[in-house]
């Protein structure tokens, strides 16, 4: 399964696993709204501890989720990036969107 | 040493991961340091992304990639479609500039491409397709 989703009181967590590219973003997209949907968390956390790879695609889907949760109010944090991963993200400017958490650090 | 190879493949999105792992996998004899070796993975990852998403807007067609290892550590990568071309080669290089919002494209695909290599050049001729040239200096190793 592409992503572990984890109910924790008033937050949900997210935790992606494998590759994140277009091919992949769609399932991986649908499946988190939908958990966003059912329990409309205060707090959205990704975690990328477990993501190989990601392209311009996981921008759109960090994006897309932030814009989902904070239609009503609720946060989004980044947790667990790699060094290229935190490199594309800076690049968007995602880091000004929501918190990047360094627990979890990846040793790559 | 010099070498080069090509591959040729449907624009299917599945293959996004195997154009990209082919050409990392290349790309391995130059003995890239695990961040040059994402950043041509990312790269390539990009270009082919577009020539699916947009040069063929998901219909099936050929993809075609040639890369070459020239002297002096150069790592030298083209992607290159047969499908719609782009009459604004600035414009769609653009950071933030997308044709497809809807599908969550971030409209940085360029700029991380630019980001990552040390150039990148794009040919493009409406209806005729579209050649990304990426170009990457690896780091001599002692």
């Amino acid at each position: 399964m592409p992503v572990a989703i984890e109910y924790l009181d008033e937050n949900l967590r997210a935790a992606l696993s494998g590759e994140i590219d277009h091919h992949s973003a769609k399932e991986l997209r649908a499946q988190i709204d939908d958990a966003i949907t059912r329990a409309v968390p205060q707090k959205l956390v990704m975690d990328f501890s477990a993501v190989t790879f990601m392209d311009s695609s996981g921008i759109g889907l960090v994006m897309g989720r932030y814009k989902q949760v904070a239609v009503y109010g609720g946060t989004l944090s980044i947790t667990g990036l790699g060094v290229q991963q935190r490199k594309v993200m800076r690049l968007a400017g995602l880091d000004k969107l929501c918190s990047f958490e360094e627990t979890g650090e990846k040793t790559e | 040493m010099t070498n080069s190879m090509k591959l040729q493949f449907e624009s299917r999105s599945c293959n996004e991961s195997f154009a990209r792992t082919a050409v990392a996998a290349f790309a391995a004899q130059l003995d890239p340091t695990y961040e040059e070796l994402s950043d041509i993975k990312t790269a390539v990852s990009e270009a082919v992304t577009n020539c699916i998403v947009h040069a063929y807007a998901e219909r099936l067609d050929s993809v075609y990639i040639t890369a070459q290892i020239k002297e002096g550590n150069t790592f030298l990568v083209k992607i290159r479609d047969r499908g719609c071309g782009i009459a604004d080669i600035a414009k769609a290089m653009e950071p933030l500039y997308t044709t497809s919002p809807e599908g969550e494209r971030a409209g940085l695909g360029f700029a991380v491409m630019q980001s990552l290599c040390d150039k990148v050049t794009v040919r493009s001729k409406p209806g005729q397709g579209t050649t990304v040239t990426l170009l990457k200096k690896f780091k001599a190793k002692q």
